[in-house]
C-alpha cells in the first residue's frame, strides 16, 4: 500500500473540508444561519446533508457488518429507510415541519415541538434527552471510522479517534449548520461513489448477481450450530419466525432503526433549512436513491462476504473477524479489494464518518445552547452561540471517552438503541404536533415522559443485551433480566415504549382542554 | 429468483428498488410544485390588501 499517496488523498480531501467549514463560518451571520442555515438551503446540499448524516460509519461498518452475520434480511431495513425514513418523512412530516418550523420561528427539534404545545418543560426535557442520549450513538460511528483508519492506516485506534474527532469539532464549532451542511453535500457525494464501486467490485468478483446470490444461498449448511439454533436458517432467507434471531432482526434492527429515523432530533431539524416545499420534492429524488446506494449496497456486501471468505479462508465472515461483527466490511475491504479501492472507500468512510458526527455535534451543541440554557435562563443571542459551541466541544468529549471505554460488535447496537429511544420519546408527540390539532400539551408532556422512561426501564430490566451488560437488574432482582419467558428477553424497548406513548398522549389530550384556536391558527398557517 | 430461494428475501431486495424508484417518480413529477416562499405569502398578503385599499377608494370616489 503506497502509504504517501493515501496521506496526501487524505490531505487534499481535509483541506476541502477546510475550505467549506470556512466558507460556512464567512456566511454564518446570525443565530438563524448558526443553527438552521438562514432557512435557504438548494435541495441538492439538503438531500445529500439529509442523507449523509442519516448514514454513517454505523450503518456501513456497523449494519454492514451485521449483515455479514444475520444475511439479506437486513434489507428490510434498507426498504424501511426509504419508504419511510425518506419519502414519509419528507412528503408527509417534512412539508409540515417546514411550514410549523417557520410560524413558531423554531430553530431546534425540541424548541418546534415546544412552542408547538406551549411547554418550556417540553423544549429542556427533549433538549437533555438529546444531549445524554446521542454521545451514545455519536460514539459508536466514531468507532466504526477508527477502526477502519486502524486496519487501513495501521494507526493505533485511541489515536485515530482522538485526531478524527478534534478535525470535526473545529469546522461545527466554526461554521454552524452552513459548515455542516456544505461538507455534508460534499462528503455524501464521495460516499456514493465508494459505494457505487464497491457495489460493482463485489458482484463482478463473485462471478455477477445471480451466480453470487446463489453461492451464498449455497452456504446454509455453513451456519454454526449456536446460531442454528437461535433461528438462524441461511444468509438468503429470513431467520425462523419467532425465534430469538427473529426478534433481534426484526424488532431491534429493522424496526428501531427504520420507524427512529422520522424523529432523529438531527434529520428533522434539516427541513426546517429550506425556502419552499419545491426543495423539499426534489430532495426526495435525490434521497431515494441515495440511501438505496448506501444501505442497500452495505447490507448486500455485507452478506455476500461470506462467500467471499469461504472461497479464499474455508470460514464464514464472523469467523474470519475473529467474532467482531464491526470489523467484518474493514477485512474484506482490506482483503479482497484492490489497493486503489481501499483508499477510495477509506475516503467514503471518512465522509461517512464525518458527516454524521458533524450533525450530532450540532444537534447536542444546539439542545444544550438553545433548549436547555436559553429556556431556563431567558438569555438569547451571541451567548446562546458561545454555550452551543461549549456543548459540542463537551459532546465531542463525551463521545471520544465512550469511544475508548465501549465493548466490540457494538457498533449497529449503538445506534439502533439511540433511534429506538428518539422513536419512544418524540414520535408520538412529533406525530400529533403535525396531524392532530386536538393534541394537547399534557398529552405531548405524557407521550414524551412515558414513551422515555418505558424505553429506558425497558433497556435496563428487560432487555437481554443490555440488561445483563448494565448488571442493574441483577442488583435489585437477583437475575438477569426481569422477564425471563421468551420471547421478552429479545424483545425491543420500541414495540413496547412506542405504543404506550401514543396510548398516553391520546388518552390525556382527550381528557385535557383542547389548545386555544388563535394558537392552532397561528401552528398551521399555510398548512393544508 | 436472482439466485435467491426465500420470497421474503428476494422480495424486499426488488422492494428497495420499487421504493428508490417511487422517491425518484415523486420528485420529478413534483419538480417544480410548492415554490411560494413565505416572502411570496408576505408580498400576497400585500398586494391583495393594497387591491382592498384601491377598491374602497374607488367606491368612495377619491
Amino acid at each position: 500500500m503506497d502509504i504517501i499517496l493515501l496521506n496526501i488523498i487524505i490531505l487534499v480531501y481535509v483541506l476541502a473540508i477546510g475550505y467549506l467549514g470556512y466558507k460556512g463560518w464567512r456566511e454564518t451571520k446570525d443565530s438563524e444561519d448558526y443553527m438552521v442555515a438562514g432557512r435557504k438551503i438548494h435541495p441538492y446540499v439538503m438531500a445529500m446533508s439529509y442523507g449523509a448524516t442519516f448514514i454513517s460509519t454505523s450503518a456501513i461498518v456497523g449494519f454492514g457488518g451485521v449483515a455479514g452475520l444475520f444475511g439479506m434480511g437486513l434489507l428490510w431495513l434498507t426498504f424501511l429507510n426509504i419508504f419511510v425514513g425518506i419519502f414519509i418523512a419528507f412528503v408527509l412530516f417534512g412539508k409540515r415541519t417546514r411550514k410549523m418550523g417557520h410560524n413558531l420561528g423554531a430553530m431546534t427539534f425540541s424548541e418546534l415541538l415546544a412552542k408547538r404545545f406551549d411547554s418550556k418543560f417540553i423544549q429542556y426535557f427533549s433538549g437533555l434527552v438529546i444531549f445524554l442520549g446521542m454521545p451514545m450513538y455519536a460514539s459508536v460511528v466514531l468507532i466504526g471510522a477508527a477502526r477502519f483508519i486502524e486496519t487501513t492506516l495501521a494507526i493505533d485506534f485511541d489515536i485515530a479517534l482522538l485526531l478524527f474527532s478534534i478535525i470535526i469539532a473545529a469546522y461545527v464549532v466554526l461554521g454552524g449548520l452552513k459548515g455542516v451542511m456544505y461538507t455534508d453535500a460534499m462528503q455524501a457525494t464521495i460516499m456514493f461513489v465508494g459505494m457505487a464501486f464497491l457495489l460493482l467490485m463485489t458482484y463482478s468478483q463473485l462471478g455477477g448477481v445471480v451466480p453470487a446470490h446463489q453461492a451464498l444461498t449455497d452456504l446454509a449448511s455453513l451456519v454454526p450450530a449456536n446460531l442454528a439454533s437461535m433461528g438462524h436458517e441461511g444468509w438468503t432467507s429470513m431467520p425462523a419466525s419467532g425465534s430469538a434471531w427473529w426478534w433481534t432482526l426484526i424488532s431491534t434492527l429493522v424496526l428501531g432503526v427504520g420507524i427512529g429515523a422520522l424523529a432523529m432530533p438531527q434529520l428533522v431539524v434539516r427541513f426546517m433549512t429550506v425556502k419552499s416545499s419545491r426543495e423539499l420534492n426534489r430532495a426526495v429524488l435525490i434521497g431515494g436513491v441515495f440511501i438505496l446506494m448506501m444501505t442497500g449496497v452495505a447490507f448486500v456486501v455485507g452478506a455476500l462476504s461470506n462467500v467471499y471468505f469461504v472461497q479464499q479462508d474455508g470460514v464464514i465472515s464472523i469467523a474470519a473477524a475473529q467474532g467482531n461483527a464491526d470489523s467484518i466490511i474493514p477485512i474484506f475491504i482490506n482483503s479482497a479489494m484492490p489497493d486503489w479501492f481501499v483508499y477510495v472507500f477509506m475516503l467514503s468512510l471518512l465522509a461517512a464518518g464525518m458527516s454524521t458526527l458533524s450533525s450530532q455535534f450540532h444537534a447536542q451543541g444546539t439542545a444544550i445552547g438553545r433548549d436547555v440554557y436559553e429556556t431556563i435562563t431567558g438569555m438569547r443571542g451571541g451567548r446562546s452561540i458561545l454555550i452551543t459551541r461549549v456543548g459540542i466541544i463537551l459532546a465531542v468529549i463525551l463521545a471520544v471517552i465512550l469511544g475508548y471505554i465501549l465493548p466490540g460488535s457494538i457498533i449497529a447496537r449503538g445506534t439502533a438503541i439511540f433511534f429506538g429511544l428518539c422513536a419512544s420519546a418524540f414520535l408520538s408527540m412529533y406525530g400529533c404536533a403535525l396531524f392532530w390539532k386536538r393534541a394537547t400539551k399534557a398529552g405531548a408532556i405524557a407521550g414524551l415522559v412515558v414513551g422515555t422512561f418505558v424505553s429506558l426501564f425497558w433497556l435496563v430490566f428487560v432487555h437481554q443485551k443490555e440488561a445483563a451488560a448494565l448488571g442493574i437488574a441483577k442488583m435489585v432482582l437477583g437475575r438477569d433480566v426481569l422477564i425471563t419467558s421468551m420471547p421478552w428477553p429479545v424483545v425491543d424497548p420500541i414495540v413496547v415504549a412506542l405504543p404506550l406513548a401514543f396510548v398516553a398522549t391520546v388518552a390525556v389530550s382527550l381528557a385535557t382542554q383542547p389548545p386555544a384556536p388563535e394558537h392552532l391558527e397561528k401552528c398551521f398557517k399555510g398548512i393544508k | 429468483m436472482l439466485g435467491i430461494n426465500d420470497p421474503w428475501i428476494w422480495g424486499v431486495y426488488l422492494l428497495s428498488f420499487l421504493s428508490a424508484l417511487l422517491c425518484v417518480a415523486y420528485g420529478l413529477v413534483n419538480w417544480n410544485k410548492g415554490g411560494k416562499t413565505e416572502t411570496d405569502e408576505i408580498l400576497e398578503e400585500v398586494v391583495w390588501e393594497e387591491g382592498e385599499v384601491e377598491m374602497e377608494e374607488k367606491e368612495l370616489g377619491l
